[in-house]
């Protein structure tokens, strides 16, 4: 694994804590759900399925 | 936070789970999906990539090469299927080799996932189906739907610009992951640099003296249902061509390799050793921009209104109606050709012949159908390997 892919993944790694954190602070099911549908991609990048 | 809010987050959170695992097992069992090659009588071996490239040992591009040898000697024919899974006919015609075909002169050697690491993704966003299956008399075999390109999983990231190794010609981005733009690959290079490189260490070391790449294309396309071929084979490629076009009930055309157009496995293998290269396309709409639903049944049956909306509108390369292009009647064109090939090559070196049974040809295959060829792995112990 290159260096670059591993900087990748650190990148996916942190922005699906972001958007679990938002998805932890939202107070609107709307947002819920938006966080939640744009998290599964990150998610399904981290465990390399694809 | 109340536990109303809170309620709301579990059931959101469930469902993205259930969405992320009914996707996550999709694209995981579509990664790992078995597909069985019953070996037929002829295959007399089978090998894999790595033993003409050490460096491919346990990777997705280590695939299997099965050779059938005759009991006369006579002229080394390279199969190549799966440069582009996403062509399924010559992956197909891979199989009807492996499991059927006997030769009696000369040698026969098959591959089925030229490229296996594309076999293993679809095109990203595209929507493709994550297999397909053929229907035969004992039920039915399932395979990989596959790409054109290199699972980024396995080859990443992509350069803003891809120098082609080693003309150095612009090609694009993309086809870094592209096997039939890498020829003739280089040791210390990307996967698919180096998958093209131990194809080409194999072309050599096993003094391969026709080597047959198989694709499809879009109708869109201007080669197509065409022999594109190196200079070393034109005049045997044209007599194959006159000789289908005259006898066998299809039309197929002859192009000549561009000497500057570089990466490509009718250029390349032909510049680079002593094979005669040719690559045949066979039509496949499935691949057309205009075409409708990316479905399963339009991959088999090349039917596609939308696509033939664009044929009335002059915009295609070769002619589609409501019958489509059957898969059957896209795999028969490759089995002929390629049986042309043997035949025309024997005209011109009687002496060293390339002599075959047990494979079909055009009116055949549409006759019969491609399930008639694929033989069932539950009564072939001991004789069933893996794609």
């Amino acid at each position: 694994m290159t260096v670059v892919t591993v900087l990748y993944y650190v990148l996916v790694a942190f922005i699906s804590v972001i958007l679990a954190v938002n998805l932890l602070r939202s107070r609107k099911w709307e947002r819920d759900v938006l966080y939640v549908l744009v998290l599964i991609p990150f998610l399904l990048r981290l465990l390399r399925l694809k | 936070m109340t536990g109303r809010l809170l309620a709301q987050k579990i059931v959101i959170v469930g469902l993205g789970v259930a969405l992320l695992a009914t996707s996550g097992a999709s694209f995981y069992s579509s990664r790992r999906l078995k597909e069985p090659v019953v070996l037929g009588p002829g295959v007399t071996s089978v090998k894999t990539l790595a033993t003409y490239f050490d460096p491919l040992r346990g990777t997705a591009n280590d695939c299997n090469i099965y050779f059938l040898e005759g009991k006369e000697p006579g002229a080394t024919m390279l199969v190549l299927g799966g440069s582009h899974p996403e062509e399924p006919a010559g992956r197909l015609v891979a199989w009807i080799l492996a499991e059927n075909a006997v030769v009696q002169k000369g040698r026969l050697i098959v591959v089925a996932s030229t490229n296996r690491s594309a076999t293993t993704v679809t095109r990203l966003g595209g929507a493709y189906p994550p297999d397909f299956s053929i229907d035969t008399a004992w039920g039915s075999r399932t395979f990989r739907m596959g790409d054109r390109w290199t699972n980024p999983l396995d080859q990443w990231p992509d350069p803003e610009v891809y120098f082609h190794y080693p003309s150095g010609q612009q090609l694009a981005y993309v086809d870094i992951r592209n096997v039939n733009r890498a020829w003739p690959g280089r040791p210390n290079g990307t996967l698919t640099e180096q998958t093209a490189y131990a194809f080409m260490e194999l072309i050599k070391r096993e003094k391969v003296d026709i080597a047959i790449d198989l694709h499809e294309a879009e109708l869109q396309y201007p080669v197509i249902s065409t022999i594109v071929t190196h200079q070393r084979g034109q005049d045997m490629a044209t007599m194959v061509s006159m000789t289908l076009t005259d006898m066998e009930g299809f039309k197929i055309g002859t192009e000549f390799s561009p000497r500057t157009l570089h990466g490509l496995s009718h250029r390349e293998i032909g510049d680079h050793s002593q094979a005669v290269s040719l690559l045949f396309e066979a039509p496949e709409p499935f691949l057309d921009a205009t075409r409708g639903i990316t479905s399963r049944e339009q991959l088999l049956t090349g039917k596609d209104e939308f696509v033939v909306k664009a044929g009335q509108h002059g915009l295609l390369f070769e002619k589609i109606d409501e019958k489509g292009w059957p898969i059957n009647v896209r795999v028969g064109r490759h089995t002929s050709t390629l049986l042309q090939v043997a035949e025309t090559w024997g005209e011109d070196h009687p002496d060293k012949r390339l002599v075959m049974t047990g494979v079909p040809r055009y009116k055949e295959v549409i006759e019969k159908g491609v399930g008639h060829y694929l033989h069932d792995p539950a009564k072939a112990a001991g004789r069933v390997v893996f794609e």
